[in-house]
């Protein structure tokens, strides 16, 4: 099956290049082909998936069947090929589709540029989640990153776009420009860039000025793309504006590569010369991961600009899912491993709804949809309200099993706290999202005329109805996220793929054809009673906030208390913050990147 | 080895060129700092490979045997002399649609999507 493996990255490749290639090509045809091709690639990565599964270390394929030398020389460019990387590889390609399906009746005149973009997105995103080579994680990022810019600003005639594609732009490169200095900092030390090869000749070694620099660059520069606070300015330009399609797919999976990335060269590089630091970094770690899931959700409950809304939603749960990875032990990657797709099936489904909003409606502002969920086929609101319910965890729905998962591994290092910053968030931002839902569609709460703005552009001539298709798409990620969690078996699978990810030696002699040392215990997870109680507790929660949103319109307890202004003085001043300036988001993440760096030379 | 100069200049660049995307005036100039940056990891690159007195690694006019400079390095900053070619097209594109929009390059007159 490996052998197969790179056609996962040509196949999209391909297809684009022959898209672009046939510019006077009809609709149909092009939208076939682009839908065909990343249809192809969803089977040979669900195959990938299953095949890997079977494995006990990672398959492997060196391009152009350049393997290791016997003596232990590698000049080719592996791939390595693991459960939880083909699945994110899974998770793109079907986002990829349904994003393909949509667009379908979403523009009236796409092109084939469109498609042709998504295409090698996708082609840069699998590439890169099946990497086992640093440079070329590097190189399929960049390629997935620049034509993440691409689509954003695709709509070139309007401001808005273009100004969220260039901070989103130039923050991003920042990122890339560290990460590669990273990367380059690694080779220097190691001569190495097979990620195995390099995990090796860093183990033997205690921890020094190199490997924590390199570290805090190559964590640095993925957490711009996973838009952890301080990163994280660009993400809310940037996605309020990007046309729908490719805002359901970055939501839904190009900020949890950031974590994945993480994630993988934490488990295959660092891991030797960090772990006895493990403390440490993780304590360094979870404070950027709940500051940006708190930061988040506060604000995604004052937005009315129900992008930005969905925008800080994601970081929000982006922060949730960092938790489980900066826990770096086994469970917490299965916990995250276990969130990233049901809240990201979840959010990319209410960006559908969205679009399908937008699609009829001409606006996506709360408070210029007052009222007008009518106009919607009626499904949509039960699809919107169950997206909401399945971020708030309710059991055993959504991000239900995930959040229980990694609440249980936090505990297990002495960090049972997060609880209080799962519950906080995910209220918040499920909230938010029924309160959203209540003004719309059953015009509760109050209303105010506002100028309604840009929206309208993004379908010239919206026809009278909702095209089926675009509902199938919102029922089809809305169910799967709500049903992921609920695959029977799911909970011992992810977590033995996770103990896999996590075991270095296994990982390292399977890449280098070296004899496989035994592999690690994996220790059984299970959701206990307490988690199903704190996941109702949480909906609840949601609920009720809600309505008091809605009857109030203002947080009661901002009202109540005597500090009342100040609270809102600072909710104000942290609005102001995310100012659309690029110097400041530039700014804010070199911040960022020296607290890391500061943070983890003091932890080391 | 030629020292730690030309790790002090990679820096060195990197910074300058950080400083010049955070205090930009103009989009064009925000650019160019941007690819300034970029170009500091060229130079890191090249560093991290190279060894004095070593040959070029092209072994069509020397014998074999010859100790040549690291050519992986050297493929690795072509390929970013690639990305980075690329990033600064987008931007130049982005920026040259904005000016058609908007007629100003002044990031503070930009006014993106607020709320």
């Amino acid at each position: 099956m490996e052998e197969l493996a790179p056609l996962t990255v040509a196949i999209p490749f391909g297809v684009a290049a022959l898209l672009v290639a046939s510019v006077p090509w009809r609709r149909t045809p092009s939208d076939v082909l682009a839908v065909s091709a990343a249809s192809a690639t969803l089977v040979l990565c669900l195959l990938l998936v299953l095949d890997a599964n079977e494995s006990d270390g990672p398959l492997t394929s060196y391009l152009g069947g350049v393997e290791p030398r016997a003596d232990d020389v590698v000049l080719g460019i592996a791939m390595a090929i693991d459960p939880l990387g083909a699945a994110l590889a899974t998770l793109a390609a079907v986002l990829i589709v349904v994003a393909a399906l949509f667009t379908w009746r979403y523009f009236e005149e796409p092109g084939p540029v469109f498609p042709a973009l998504m295409l090698v997105f996708l082609g840069g995103l699998v590439g890169f989640s099946l990497s086992g080579d640093l440079f070329n994680m590097f190189v399929f990022f960049e390629v997935m990153s620049v034509s993440a810019y691409a689509l954003t600003a695709y709509r070139i005639d309007r401001p808005g776009p273009l100004q969220g594609g260039l901070s989103f732009a130039v923050v991003n490169t920042i990122g890339a420009i560290m990460i590669l200095f990273g990367i380059a900092l690694l080779y220097g030390r190691t001569g190495a860039l097979n990620l195995a090869q390099v995990g090796d000749a860093l183990a033997g070694e205690p921890v020094d000025g190199l490997v924590v620099v390199s570290f805090a660059l190559l964590v640095g520069g993925f957490l711009v793309k996973a838009a952890a606070v301080p990163f994280h300015f660009w993400l809310a330009d940037a996605y309020a504006v990007a046309p729908t399609p490719a805002a359901i797919v970055f939501t839904g999976v190009m900020s949890d590569l950031g974590i994945y990335a993480i994630a993988r060269i934490y488990w295959t590089v660092f891991e030797g010369p960090l772990a006895p630091h493990a403390e440490e970094v993780r304590a360094v770690l979870i404070t950027f991961a709940i500051v940006t899931a708190l930061l988040g959700a506060v604000m995604c409950l004052v937005q009315e600009h129900l992008k930005r809304l969905l925008a800080f939603a994601t970081i929000s749960q982006i922060g949730l899912a960092l938790i489980g990875v900066a826990l770096l032990t086994p469970a917490g990657v299965a916990g995250a491993a276990l969130l990233v797709p049901a809240d990201g099936l979840l959010r990319a489904g209410l960006f559908v709804c969205l679009g399908i909003l937008i699609h009829r409606c001409g606006s996506v502002h709360e408070l210029s949809l007052h009222g007008r969920g009518h106009e919607v086929p009626r499904i949509v609101m039960f699809l919107f309200v169950a997206g909401a319910l399945g971020l708030a965890a309710l059991p055993p729905l959504g991000a239900f099993t995930g959040k229980a998962v990694v609440e249980e591994a936090a505990a297990d290092v002495g960090y049972g706290g997060v609880i209080a910053v799962f519950f906080v968030a995910t209220l918040l931002t499920s909230a938010a999202l029924l309160r959203a839902a209540g003004r719309i569609f059953a015009g509760w709460g109050d209303t105010e005329e506002i100028e309604d703005e840009v929206e309208e552009s993004e379908v010239p001539g919206a026809r009278g109805y909702t095209p089926v298709v675009m509902i199938a798409s919102a029922a089809i990620l809305i169910v799967a996220g709500l049903a992921f969690s609920a695959i029977p078996g799911i909970l011992d699978q992810v977590n033995e793929a996770a103990a896999r990810f996590t075991d270095r030696p296994v990982y390292a002699a399977t890449v280098l054809e070296n004899p496989v040392p035994e592999g690690r215990e994996v220790e059984s997870v299970h959701v206990g009673p307490r988690a199903v109680a704190v996941g109702f507790v949480t909906t609840l929660g949601a609920i009720a906030v809600a309505a008091a949103l809605l009857r109030f319109g203002k947080l009661p307890f901002l009202l109540t208390l005597d500090s009342g202004n100040v609270a809102e003085r600072a909710l104000v001043r942290l609005r102001r913050l995310h100012s659309g300036q690029i110097g400041d988001y530039v700014a804010w993440a070199i911040l960022g990147f020296a607290l890391l760096g500061g943070g983890m030379a003091v932890a080391t | 080895m030629i020292g730690v100069l030309p790790y002090v200049v990679c820096v060195w660049v990197l910074l300058i060129g950080i400083y010049g995307v955070v205090t930009s005036r103009h989009l064009i100039h925000l650019i160019v700092c941007l690819s300034v940056a970029q170009s500091s990891t060229y130079i890191l690159l090249l560093a991290v490979g190279y060894r004095k007195d070593f040959a070029a690694p092209v072994f069509i006019d020397i014998p074999r045997k010859t100790q040549a400079v690291d050519p992986v390095v050297q493929a690795l900053t072509l390929t970013d002399v690639v990305v980075g070619a690329t990033v600064t097209a987008l931007l130049l594109a982005i920026a040259v649609q904005m000016h058609k929009r908007l007629h100003t390059l002044d990031p503070d007159e930009l006014d993106p999507l607020r709320d």
